[in-house]
Order: C-alpha cells, then sequence, then structure tokens
C-alpha cells in the first residue's frame, strides 16, 4: 500500500476503539450480494521506479515533431520559472478557496489573473476561469440568453469561419435548453465573415452573435463593422480571441462604438504546455452590468476585521452549491492550475514581451507562407490580414501529404477539408515564436519533396 | 503580513528580457485593428515574479502542508510521481491534432485507464473526456435523455434528486433542460423508499445518487432504490463524489447504476490545484454505450486510436475542443498503477477506518453526530448546534478557529439539511497520530467556545489575514485591480 | 422572533403585501425572511411597467449565503420599483416593511390580495416551520 502510513499496531489501537474486530466489520452495512470480488483488469501495483521506467517507455515511442499546427492550441515559449511556482505543493495541492482567510495565496494569485485579463480584453470583470475555449463559448451563449432581456428567441449567430468544434462543443451544451445556432457565411475570397452575411436575419428576434477574432483560419474580421451591425439589431455581441494576439489587436472591449458584451477564448497560449490536449483553461470577461449572469467564481478584494485588505470568493449566490438548480451554470471544480501558470507567465512577459511574441508569430507564419506558396502545388487562399495562422490550398489531398510529412518528423497543419470541403485540398498552417528559420527551411524543404511526384490523377 | 499585488511591483520599462524574443518586428495590422494602448500587465523582473508568487503559495493551505478533511472533496495525498510521469516532455509537448500514429504511448496509457476504471466500477464503457466532475453529471443526464430519445419517450423530463444532493446535481438537471422532483432522506440518513414509489412515474428520466450519500452513510437499500426506478422506466446516476469510500469493495454497476461520473480529482489523486482542473470520467452500462461523449480510446488490432463521429454516430457528442484534461488523465493511470489491484481495495479500507476512528474519538469526547446510529463511509458529520445553542459559536466559527490550531476546517454548512455541521473526511493517506492532533484541536476549540465564545467569532487569528467580510466583498465589487 | 405587523398581508413564502389608498399594492418580504438571508448584498427589481402573474417569480434578494426569488401575490402590472435598493440593498434589512419595499402592483383582480395570509395566519405558518 504505497501512500497508507497504517502500521499493524496502529490499526489495532484504531479498532479497539471504534469497538470493531477487524476492518471487514466497518462494512457491514453494505449487503453482502453487493460485494465485488477481484479486480480482474487492474495489474498489481507498480513501485514508482517500476512506473517511472514504463511511462518513459511509453513516451519514447512518442517522440516530438517538428510542430506546425494551430487550430485552436498554439505552442509557445513556456518560462522555466511558471512550472517550478506552479508545482510548489502549496499551489498544486491546495484546493478551492472555500477558507478565504487559509487561501490568500491562490485568491490573490486570481484576482491578479482577473486585472490581467480584464485589462488584456478591454472589458470590467472576469471570472477565475471554465473548463477550455470552447465550453467557455457554450457558457457566454447561455450567458448572452440571460442577459439578453429584449430577445426571446435563444437564437445565436455562429460564423462558419469560427472554430467548428467550438460550434459542435456549443450544440451539445445549450441544445437541451433550446438554444439554437446559425451560421453566418464567410467571403470565400478574402476568408472574412462578412456583415452582409447577417442581412438575412434582419428584422428578426436574435439573442447575439459570436465574433471570433482571429477566425478559424486566422484571417482578422472586420469586427468594428460586424459589432456595430449586431448592436443596431439588439444582439448582444459575444467575441473569442486567442489571448496573445490582444497584446498588439484592438480588444473586444473597444469593438464598434459600445464593445462587445461577452469576451470569451481558450487561454491555453498562456503559459500551459500542449500537453495533448489538456489541462487548458477557458476565461470569461464582460461588462460590469452583466457580472452578476457570468458564471464560474469570482474574486473579490475586501477588508478583514482589522481593515486590511484581502480576498475571497464573491458573488456565490449565483452558483451551484448556493442557487441549485436555478444557478447559472453546474460549474464547481474549474481550471485553477493553469490559471496560476497563465498569471505567472503574463507576469513574465509583461506588455513588451506578449507584444513581442504576438509580433514574432504573425512574422513566422508570413515567412512561412512565403516559403511554401513559393513549391509548385502550394497557393495561398485568402489574401487579407491574418495572425498566427494561413490557409493554402495543396494539388493533392491533405491526408496524404500530412502522413507522409509525420513520417519526416514535422506536423505540417491541420487538414480542413473535413468541416470545409469547398475548400478543397486546404491545409491550416501556423508558425508561432518557437519556430526558427531553420524549422521552416526543414518544412519546407519535406514539402517540396512530398509535392514533387506528380499528384495522383 | 500583506503582499502587495503584483502591479504595485511594477516600474514602466522593466521586463523579463530573457522570455521573449527580441528586436523589432515589422507586422501589418490594419490601423482599424491595432491595440493603442499597451495592456495593464505587470511590468518586474524575472526574480519580482518568482519570489511575489512563491510568497503567495506560503499564503495557503494545501495538502502538502496540512491536514485537510474537507467532506466530500477527498484530500489525499497527491503523489509526485505523478505529477512528473504526467509531464515527461513527450506527452507535455504533443499537440493534440497530431496524427494517432504519433502517440501510441499516450493512447495506451489512456487506452488502460479506461479498461482499469470500467473494471473498479463494474460498467461496460468509459469515456474520458469530461473535464470535471460536474460536466461528467451534464454528460450523464444527457445520455440518459438521448436513450429516452432514442426509444420515442419523449415525456420523461423530470430527475429525482435527493435532498441532500450536492447542488451540482439539481444544477445539471436544469442546463440539461429537465425539472427536479426532491424526494426527502429519513432521520437515519436512507432515501424514504415510500417517496420515492410515490415520486417515480411515466415522467421520471431518472434518479441522481451519490453512494454512500452526501450524508455519509451507505444506502443500504440502493437494490430497491435501483429496482423501484428501473421497473418506472427511468435510469439510474451514480454521482461518484464518495467512491473513496467503496473503491474496490463495491461496484456502482453492481448496485444497479446505468451511469457514473468519477471524479480522478477526487477517488484518484489528481490534483486540486486551487480549484481544478479536475476530471469526470464517466462510466455506462451496455444500453447507454452507443451514447457516451466522444473521443473514446479504441484499438484495432495492435493500434490505438480515438474513435469518433464516425465509430459513435449516437454520441450525445463532443464536451471539449480536443479530448479533455489528458494531463490529468495520465496523472490518475499513474495512481492507479501505483496503487495496483490490491492497493486499490486497501484505499476504501483506510478511508473507512480512518473515518470511522475519527468519528468514535470525537463522539466520545461529546461532539454530537449526525448519525449516530450508522457506520461512517470515508466521512461522517459532526452537528455543533448544541454548541451554538449554548454558547453562539457556529459551525463557521468552529472552521476558523482550528485554521489557527494549524487544520484546514472540513466543509461546513453541507450537507444543507443538517444544522450547524462540519463533514469530516481524513483520507486513507493520513496517519493516527494526525488524526490525534485533530481530536485535541476541536476539543481545544470546543473548550474555548464554552469559556470564551467571543474567541472564536474573531478567528482567526494567526492567518494572513483576520476573518474577511464577504457582506462587503459582494456588495462593494471590487473585481481587478485598477491603478490610482 | 421577528415582527409581522397586523396590518399587512401575507404569503407562505414570505413576502407582504400592503394594500394602498390608490388601490394599488405594495410589495415587501418580512422580517423573518430579511433574518434568514442575513445581509443582503444585491436586489434584482422588476422593471417598471412589466407585468407580474401570482405566484410567479418577478424578483430576486441575494445575501453572501442565498439567492431567493420573489413571488409576486398578484397579478397586474408594476407600476414602481424601489430604486433605492440598488446602492442600498441593506434597507430590506433594517426596515423591511417600510423603505426596504420592493415593487408596487397595480393588480387586475382585487380578490388576489384578500385571499393572502392575515397577519395570525402568518404567525402560524412560521411557528409550524420552525418545529
Amino acid at each position: 500500500m504505497p501512500f497508507n502510513p497504517h502500521t499493524a499496531e496502529d490499526v489495532r489501537e484504531m479498532l479497539a476503539a471504534i469497538g470493531a474486530a477487524d476492518i471487514e466489520s466497518l462494512f457491514d452495512e453494505i449487503p453482502s450480494g453487493l460485494r465485488s470480488g477481484t479486480l480482474a483488469s487492474v495489474p498489481q501495483a507498480l513501485s514508482e521506479m517500476e512506473i517511472g521506467r514504463l511511462m518513459s517507455e511509453r513516451a519514447a515511442t512518442d517522440a516530438p515533431r517538428l510542430n506546425f499546427v494551430g487550430a485552436g492550441a498554439y505552442e509557445h515559449h513556456i518560462p522555466a520559472a511558471v512550472w517550478a511556482i506552479v508545482t510548489r505543493g502549496e499551489f498544486y495541492s491546495a484546493y478551492t478557496p472555500y477558507q478565504a482567510e487559509a487561501s490568500q495565496g491562490t485568491l490573490q494569485l486570481i484576482y491578479e489573473f482577473q486585472s490581467m485579463m480584464t485589462s488584456l480584453t478591454g472589458m470590467a470583470a472576469s471570472n477565475a476561469s471554465l473548463y477550455d475555449g470552447a465550453t467557455a463559448l457554450a457558457e457566454a451563449c447561455l450567458m448572452a440568453v440571460r442577459a439578453n432581456r429584449k430577445s426571446q428567441s435563444r437564437r445565436i449567430l455562429i460564423p462558419v469561419a469560427a472554430n467548428p468544434r467550438y460550434r459542435q462543443v456549443v450544440n451539445v451544451i445549450c441544445g437541451n435548453q433550446k438554444v439554437v445556432t446559425e451560421l453566418v457565411p464567410y467571403d470565400p475570397a478574402t476568408g472574412q465573415t462578412t456583415v452582409a452575411g447577417l442581412d438575412q436575419y434582419a428584422g428578426e428576434d436574435i439573442t447575439a452573435l459570436v465574433i471570433q477574432q482571429p477566425n478559424f483560419f486566422g484571417t482578422l474580421e472586420a469586427v468594428d463593422a460586424l459589432t456595430d451591425k449586431a448592436h443596431a439589431a439588439g444582439m448582444l455581441v459575444i467575441a473569442v480571441v486567442n489571448p496573445t494576439s490582444l497584446a498588439i489587436l484592438k480588444p473586444p472591449g473597444e469593438w464598434g462604438e459600445r464593445g462587445a458584451d461577452i469576451v470569451c477564448g481558450e487561454g491555453q497560449p498562456l503559459g500551459v504546455p500542449l500537453s495533448s490536449g489538456g489541462p487548458y483553461f477557458g476565461f470569461m470577461t464582460t461588462r460590469m452590468d452583466y457580472v452578476r449572469q457570468m458564471p464560474g467564481r469570482i474574486v473579490g478584494r475586501t477588508i478583514d476585521l482589522e481593515g486590511k485588505p484581502g480576498y475571497s470568493l464573491t458573488l456565490q449566490a449565483r452558483e451551484q452549491h448556493i442557487r441549485r438548480s436555478k444557478a447559472t451554470s453546474n460549474i464547481c471544480t474549474n481550471q485553477g492550475l493553469l490559471v496560476t501558470a497563465a498569471t505567472i507567465y503574463l507576469s513574465l512577459l509583461g506588455p513588451r514581451g506578449l507584444a513581442q511574441v504576438a509580433g514574432t508569430c504573425m512574422q513566422r507564419t508570413a515567412e512561412l507562407v512565403e516559403a511554401l506558396t513559393a513549391i509548385p502545388g502550394v497557393d495561398l487562399l485568402f489574401d487579407g490580414p491574418r495572425y498566427n495562422e494561413a490557409v493554402l490550398r495543396l494539388d493533392r489531398p491533405v491526408q496524404g501529404v500530412l502522413e507522409v510529412l509525420a513520417g519526416q518528423g514535422v506536423i505540417g497543419g491541420y487538414d480542413l477539408s473535413r468541416f470545409y470541403p469547398s475548400l478543397g485540398n486546404a491545409l491550416l498552417v501556423c508558425a508561432t515564436e518557437t519556430r526558427s528559420k531553420a524549422d521552416i527551411d526543414n518544412y519546407s524543404r519535406a514539402m517540396a519533396n512530398v509535392l514533387k511526384s506528380a499528384a495522383s490523377a | 503580513m500583506r503582499e502587495k499585488t503584483i502591479f504595485e511591483h511594477s516600474s514602466p520599462g522593466r521586463s523579463a528580457m530573457a522570455q521573449y524574443p527580441q528586436g523589432s518586428i515589422d507586422v501589418a495590422i490594419p490601423a482599424a485593428l491595432r491595440r493603442r494602448t499597451a495592456p495593464a500587465l505587470p511590468e518586474v523582473s524575472e526574480l519580482q515574479v518568482v519570489r511575489h508568487f512563491t510568497r503567495l503559495s506560503q499564503l495557503n493551505f494545501s495538502i502538502d502542508t496540512h491536514f485537510y478533511p474537507l467532506g466530500s472533496c477527498t484530500m489525499k495525498y497527491n503523489p509526485k510521481a505523478c505529477n512528473q510521469y504526467a509531464m515527461l516532455p513527450e506527452f507535455l509537448g504533443r499537440h493534440p491534432l497530431a496524427a494517432d500514429s504519433t502517440g501510441q504511448g499516450l493512447l495506451q496509457c489512456l487506452y488502460e485507464l479506461q479498461e482499469m476504471l470500467k473494471d473498479v466500477t463494474g460498467m461496460h464503457g468509459v469515456s474520458l473526456t469530461p473535464m470535471a466532475g460536474a460536466q461528467g453529471e451534464f454528460a450523464g443526464v444527457a445520455m440518459i435523455q438521448a436513450y429516452h430519445k432514442a426509444r420515442g419517450d419523449f415525456g420523461r423530463r423530470e430527475i429525482i434528486v435527493p435532498d441532500a444532493a450536492h447542488g451540482t446535481n439539481p444544477a445539471t438537471a436544469t442546463m440539461c433542460g429537465c425539472t427536479i422532483r426532491e424526494i426527502v432522506s429519513r432521520p437515519d440518513g436512507d432515501i424514504d423508499i415510500d417517496g420515492l414509489r410515490a415520486a417515480v412515474g411515466p415522467q421520471t428520466a431518472g434518479i441522481m445518487l451519490t453512494n454512500p450519500s452526501t450524508l455519509g452513510v451507505f444506502e443500504r437499500r440502493i437494490v430497491e432504490v435501483a429496482q423501484i426506478v428501473h421497473e418506472a422506466g427511468g435510469l439510474l446516476y451514480y454521482d461518484g463524489a464518495n467512491l473513496n469510500a467503496i473503491l474496490g469493495k463495491v461496484r456502482p454497476g453492481d448496485m444497479g447504476f446505468d451511469v457514473i461520473h468519477m471524479n480522478l480529482h477526487k477517488t484518484f489523486s489528481t490534483p486540486h490545484g486551487g480549484g481544478g482542473p479536475g476530471s469526470g470520467a464517466v462510466g455506462v452500462s451496455k444500453r447507454l454505450l452507443p451514447y457516451l461523449p466522444i473521443p473514446v480510446v479504441g484499438i484495432d488490432g495492435d493500434r490505438y486510436r480515438w474513435m469518433d463521429e464516425k465509430d459513435l454516430p449516437e454520441s450525445i457528442g463532443r464536451l471539449s475542443a480536443f479530448m479533455g484534461n489528458t494531463g490529468v488523465l495520465l496523472r490518475a493511470y499513474v495512481y492507479m498503477r501505483m496503487l495496483g489491484r490490491d492497493g486499490m481495495q486497501r484505499v476504501s479500507e483506510f478511508a473507512t477506518l480512518n473515518a470511522n476512528y475519527l468519528m468514535h474519538r470525537l463522539r466520545d469526547a461529546g461532539f454530537e453526530l449526525a448519525y449516530p446510529e450508522r457506520r461512517a463511509g470515508h466521512e461522517f458529520i459532526v452537528t455543533l448546534r448544541k454548541e451554538a445553542r449554548d454558547h453562539g459559536t457556529g459551525a463557521m466559527d468552529f472552521a476558523k478557529r482550528l485554521l489557527d490550531f494549524g487544520f484546514h476546517a472540513p466543509t461546513t454548512y453541507f450537507p444543507l439539511l443538517v444544522p450547524e455541521c462540519l463533514l469530516i473526511e481524513p483520507t486513507e493517506t493520513e496517519s493516527k497520530q494526525e488524526l490525534d492532533a485533530f481530536v485535541e484541536a476541536m476539543i481545544a476549540v470546543r473548550n474555548e467556545a464554552k469559556s470564551d465564545p467571543e474567541k472564536l467569532k474573531g478567528a482567526p487569528y494567526t492567518l494572513p489575514v483576520r476573518r474577511l467580510d464577504d457582506v462587503r466583498a459582494a456588495r462593494q465589487l471590487d473585481l481587478a485591480w485598477k491603478a490610482t | 422572533m421577528s415582527n409581522v405587523p397586523a396590518d399587512l398581508r401575507y404569503l407562505k413564502s414570505h413576502e407582504w403585501a400592503r394594500l394602498e389608498n390608490d388601490g394599488t399594492v405594495t410589495v415587501g418580504i418580512s422580517d423573518h425572511a430579511q433574518q434568514a438571508l442575513g445581509d443582503l448584498v444585491f436586489v434584482e427589481v422588476p422593471e417598471e411597467g412589466a407585468g407580474v402573474t401570482a405566484g410567479e417569480a418577478c424578483a430576486v434578494v441575494e445575501s453572501v449565503k442565498a439567492a431567493s426569488d420573489v413571488y409576486s401575490p398578484l397579478s397586474g402590472e408594476v407600476v414602481a420599483s424601489n430604486s433605492e435598493l440598488g446602492g442600498q440593498p441593506e434597507l430590506i434589512n433594517q426596515d423591511p416593511y417600510g423603505a426596504g419595499w420592493i415593487m408596487r402592483i397595480r393588480p387586475t383582480d382585487k380578490a388576489q390580495f384578500s385571499a393572502m395570509l392575515d397577519a395570525a395566519a402568518y404567525e402560524a405558518a412560521l411557528a409550524a416551520e420552525t418545529h
């Protein structure tokens, strides 16, 4: 028993204090017919040395490859200090800060996180995280339904050019509450969601418009025009944003005349490793008017008995443990450790560092596009302003190309044909500040090699 | 000693230069889309960051530093090995959209985790994707609804929930478009069976139960409960928050449950992280297999792969953009491999031994138990209503004073049914010495309640802050730092 | 022990109502309710001009430990809401039957007012609740 401290003597004394003959008798309230036998699928215990070896062997088969894919998760340099501090036991093994006086470390950190996120997004209030970007959008849609008193329809417009997985998750999570998502088309020449695309809904009751910036293609949207048009039609605006990009892009709080109403997105780019898909974290910020409609935990600054400043969870009456069936959401545990990483990351990068990272990503992606489009058989789609991703069209199906590239140690990008068949052999590529010029050269050499053979008829 | 905020350490122009690309960058952003004022992020050196956040960490209670008997949270030791091996660089640096062929080691770990979880719960299928218990609950209720809809049974919109249930249960039912029907718990802690019989009918989608319940006791007539609900056409959902009490002894599948969520951050010791990340893996019986949330790890011959919409066309769908909290899942995998078959059974044995020992010692010291006739599962409830009546001190005051004695307080005021309650869960990784010290502290606090109740009301005294004004926190919202 | 003014009417769910001279009805929550909730931190009042239905939730009172629905005792139109509660939710704690009023309704059916509990019946309901 690896983690139990009990000696035989301990057990004897404890049973005596209880007045029980043996440990088994402590289970005497459980009907004997329910008692299970041995666990056939669970192997016998491994020592730490043995499991360490096993995990190393398994990891060795997953050798890393040069990564040129984004599509919702982005590889950035994470300073060594971030996870050295995050994995301190006082952060790692602490719980939700319900006893505020014993959790001032976590609470102050979350307050600082909230402060950074409100500034980054240009809004007034932030929560302490949701599970990921997709579920944050789902929660934002439910919040928009609550907050938009003038609308009854529960119809939410989502651009076709927004992350298709996010759309799927919104439908799964919001579908049972009669929320209906409808699509807004994009201009196939520019990759941008068109303001005219909203015309088909003119005069109808629509609860909210989702605007993703940059959109799934990496293209920058006309956020001001879209925001103003949505507001004029009585819709709330939900912004889905890449947090790194906000160092150099206009924040949603400044979109159009009035700014976005709810902002959300995937926080993974901020100090969280790719980790095979998770854990990441979703962030959400909003106007002060809507703060009581915002799901998730919120930390507030207050004073203690001696008038000194301190931090505690606030507005808890909205949450599941108090409001129960009328709660804003059922969320309880969120993604606290990742928020810790993000807060430390943002503190280390600062405004200048984050802007340098964002700018470098744009630059590297531009260099990647230039290198790859120089190869016959590779064309650029959507020649408009973009952030850190671009869509290329190949002269043959993307899937086969990606397989060959993977064999040569390169993850070439994301195959868009599944969600966007009208784009043909479309590949979404990404280059962050972690990709050097040599990396880009390696990729383009590998791609040139693959495409040298004639495309199959 | 208060810590300033990181913003108060800032100096314009200061930065941690080693951490970002230097040099000028030439990028073309249209003027209308360009950010005009820099975001208000800290401008500090790397040492300032390290010092600030290290000192913040030192203001926390944590399992690594304090006994943390938070009922229903299972605050057991988080083994360091789990963290170390989950964070091997090959797992950590892998993009979720990389091809399955490049992640066979990872996928094998996750597949084996699915198999082990199936075994310990007695279920036929497992999905690892829900990212917390609450998401697992959502998935479970959504699967129940999908099942009824697939059979053309559209009238089943009611979920039965005991009045002692955790708040996520009714909140989840609402999120799934269902209504709640509460049934009462009897004074001995079991569900009122007659009340249940009266509550079920053609409108019943299912029942959400925890066993042992939130009252800390085993639902002795669970087989009957299952029969009643199934006969009425409803399904049974098991809230796995209290799985630690029965791990390796009883399997929810054998009790008749159709779907269960597990809290990997409780029972399987993945870290609580100051509020997550968790994992709410779900297990299902045969009839709910088609509806499992995707993706699920499958195996073709000797190759592992993610199964998606094509393999599970009736799935309730995806709950996240990728595949859930993979890093958390790896930690749970390492933990289960280190416990092994026998170790898994020892967990519930020692968790139950510790809880019953602590319960008896506190009872012998004169504390009132909520359910004195029952065995404790892995947790039990003490009610301080006598002390509240005699000295005017509530459970909150006790909790705050316990902090001064170096113990994190137990859960207070949950379950709502028991007045002035403390829900105490020691877990199996605590020693007898730690439990004895906790008993001494409880006795000392109660003596203070008798002799000097104002002392409790003013607690804590020795922490970084005194008791905080949470009314003010809610009335005068200060949710973000503003430079003055 | 809570204050139950004899001249008001009540619902079991702890709302009180007062029939004014002009036929409108002022509504709030009782002393018992404000004690149970504790210090109020926020009150969501209905919009002036909104229609309300007897027995349906029309306002929310929020303390640190609970957020409770306020049910309208009558059907009708909201002619006034207490805007002071925005900045001073504690008015309900301090003076639940006076300055802590929540809304005034012009009822469509006066009989609904008479159907409410009188002070004695409400006190009896309170006594039953605490046992």
